[in-house]
């Protein structure tokens, strides 16, 4: 089984289309919402997703809510605002209010904000192992990196899927820097697709700018996944236009010239002019553009007037069955440090 | 505390056979086995799964027959990935499911270490509440066997510096029977440390586990006394209780009566039951396998010398492994506390 090389994509819908710009552009214009809260100090910090709006849109738009859960890990803004999460939400976690967020991740099939690159992915294995055991249909998505590729856990997760043939599907951003190392120092072989093969999976490498073609390729292995095939691997290549973190310093590992031939390939830009060309008049899409505004701005006020949280939090959630030792220990910080 | 009824009947297992009062006779093994059975059967949304636990019945057999009596889908093999393993746990927790997956030596529990500690123990807590981890970590834990390294290694005080986690060990039978039980049907994760020197040991083990206080419904976090006695109070868990009985025994002959106490549950401990019973005896003995340092036993010196540090005539002693990794078969008994070395911290602190 070889990885393919996934051809440019047929041309989307135009009303997909146009719901997958609102998405992507309302994204981004989050992304930076978020990363100007840092620099006023409302954000301790935050890892911006610019360039990998279509990466991210396109595979989450592929998922069936009724039915499927993605896994993502914390560079996932645009899969959360494609899947309806709550952004408000979502930003929580990089506000530092609660580590995971604060938004339902059962009803909003999305799973908690999870930081261990490569740590969630065997929780979608599981759960997707779930769906087969009770009959049901839903399908797992992770989200992972080219970094994460790397961590054992990837490959433990990929070959319990192949065995039992869960219903996953594995999504690599590969961004083509994880922190401050290229791909050429992270990806032996150069390829994750073709990782696949070793799994006796279907693996499928696609253009991660072009929206169209990580959509279709998604929904393809969504479909053979829910058609009994198992596991499949779909890997989108793209590039991460900002550094890794607000507190990341790029200058000291990567060439600028680099950025800047991805800056040109921006995948916003990309779908705006697609959407021109197919017909979509300037006003429609300035009316998108108007819209995706004031959601990223109801968005920003509502991470900034977002309370933080009550200090019993410390305790409350820590067991389901809450024990007397941690209650004791609640007891001892009301009396002798809550305010 | 969650109130939950039960009616854990032990499947007769092997040559298991019943005692008068409806108590069974049967090994550990036998005793775990009879839980699974049990917990399987009660709960279509149990699992059992992990390396050999499935058409095998595990490398000590201890998921003997579940393959051949639940099917496929409920009792699985996974490959070696004992990361994975955890961390499918997690994933089918959030699916629903409760499982009960085996790693299959204490030393292989590192691997999965990330998953446990950054995953399953604070997914809870990360989602506040949203999400339940019901999944019981069963770990044959603790040396004495004469195993490859890797296989004697005690982890307790590791996996009880995790919040979020509950530990448990038993040290009987019927304990680890009601044990496994009262782990598989809280909605938290548990870490069970099954001794495996003490497998083949054999006891009753009652229909109903009538000995938890309040009735039928094992407490989290309670002890045991297992022996009592008024001179001092020795604390073990896993197989050091039954070395802790011997060596009761062997004090009584020169008129020292010593108290026993299986700690049992060691995350949470059970201070309370320290306290009362270093208020009788004035004087503490802890004994583990694991290495001295941070070990389990500072923390349970630590909560006697807390709470009763006006009962006590004498600091607590610690009688535990060394600060050496776990070492081959033959250095086994003179690495791992014994009967010697206990009464002679027996003595340390009578004679304080």
């Amino acid at each position: 089984m070889q990885a393919q090389e996934a051809r440019a994509a047929d041309p989307l819908p135009p009303a997909h289309a146009r719901s997958l710009y609102r998405a992507m552009l309302t994204a981004r214009l989050i992304d930076g919402e978020a990363i100007a809260l840092q620099r006023q100090g409302v954000l301790p910090a935050y890892v911006s997703a610019r360039g990998q709006e279509a990466a991210q849109a396109g595979s989450a738009a592929a998922l069936d809510i009724e039915r499927d859960f993605a896994f993502p890990t914390y560079r996932e803004i645009a899969a959360a605002l494609t899947l309806g999460v709550d952004m408000v939400g979502y930003l929580a976690s990089h506000r530092a209010l609660w580590h995971g967020g604060l938004y339902d991740p059962v009803a909003s099939r999305f799973g908690a904000v999870n930081a261990v690159v490569g740590g969630p992915v065997p929780h979608a294995v599981g759960w997707a192992m779930g769906e087969r055991l009770a009959g049901r249909t839903g399908c797992a998505l992770s989200y992972f990196g080219d970094g994460a590729s790397s961590e054992g856990d990837v490959h433990e997760a990929m070959n319990l899927a192949g065995v039992m043939r869960a219903p996953v599907v594995f999504l690599c951003q590969n961004n083509r820097w994880a922190l401050s190392v290229p791909n050429e120092r992270q990806v032996a072989g150069g390829s994750i697709a073709a990782r696949a093969a070793g799994y006796g999976m279907p693996g499928v490498a696609v253009d991660g700018n072009d929206v169209a073609a990580v959509y279709r390729a998604t929904r393809q292995a969504l479909e053979h996944a829910r058609s009994g095939g198992g596991p499949s691997l779909v890997e989108a290549r793209t590039y991460r236009i900002e550094p890794h973190s607000t507190s990341d310093d790029t200058s000291r590992y990567r060439d600028p010239d680099e950025e800047r031939q991805w800056r040109e390939r921006d995948p916003v830009a990309r779908l705006r002019a697609e959407l021109g060309e197919a017909g979509h008049t300037d006003d429609t899409l300035a009316r998108v553009e108007r819209e995706a505004r004031e959601s990223a701005e109801r968005v920003r006020d509502g991470i900034c007037a977002r309370p933080e949280p009550d200090g019993d939090d410390l305790f409350r959630y820590v067991y389901a069955e809450p024990t007397d030792e941690l209650a004791r220990q609640w007891r001892a910080w009301r009396e002798e440090a809550a305010p | 505390m969650t109130v939950t009824p039960v009616n854990a009947e032990c499947a007769s297992t092997g040559s298991a056979h019943e005692e008068p009062g409806g108590a069974v006779e049967m090994s550990m093994r036998e005793a775990i086995n009879s839980a699974l059975h049990t917990a399987l059967r009660e709960d279509p949304r149990t699992l059992v799964f992990g390396e050999d636990v499935g058409r095998l019945g595990g490398v000590f057999r201890v998921t003997d027959g579940l393959w051949h009596t639940f099917g496929e889908d409920r009792v699985f093999d996974t490959p070696i990935s004992e990361s994975a393993i955890i961390g499918a746990a997690v994933g089918l927790a959030m699916n629903g499911f409760r499982p009960i997956p085996e790693l299959q030596f204490d030393g292989f529990a590192y691997p999965a270490v990330d998953q446990i500690v950054n995953q399953l123990a604070r997914m809870h807590y990360r989602t506040r509440g949203a999400v339940t981890m019901p999944v019981t970590v069963r770990l044959p834990s603790f040396g004495g066997i004469r195993a490859p390294e890797h296989h004697g290694e005690s982890l307790e005080a590791l996996f009880a510096h995790v919040p979020g986690l509950t530990v448990v060990a038993p040290s009987t039978p019927h304990d680890a029977h009601h044990l496994l039980l009262r782990s598989v049907r809280t909605d938290d994760p548990v870490i069970y440390l099954e001794p495996k020197a003490r497998y083949w040991d054999r006891g009753p083990v009652g229909r109903r586990n009538d000995e938890a206080p309040g009735g039928t419904v094992e407490p989290i976090g309670a002890s045991r006394v297992v022996r009592a006695g008024r001179h001092a109070t020795l604390i073990a868990w896993g197989a050091m209780v039954r070395r802790c009985l011997q060596v009761a025994d062997l004090a009584a002959e020169d008129g020292v009566e010593l108290e026993v106490i299986d700690l049992r549950w060691l995350k949470p401990i059970d201070a309370d039951g320290l306290a009362a019973s270093v208020a009788r005896t004035r004087r503490a003995v802890v004994v583990h396998e694991a290495p001295l340092t941070a070990g389990l036993g500072a923390e349970v010196a630590a909560l006697v010398t807390e709470r009763a540090f006006r009962d006590l005539a004498a600091p607590v002693q610690r009688v535990t492994g060394y600060d050496v990794p776990y070492p081959a078969g033959p250095l086994e008994p003179r690495y791992l506390p014994t009967n010697d070395r206990v009464l002679l911290a027996v003595q340390r602190t009578l004679e304080y």
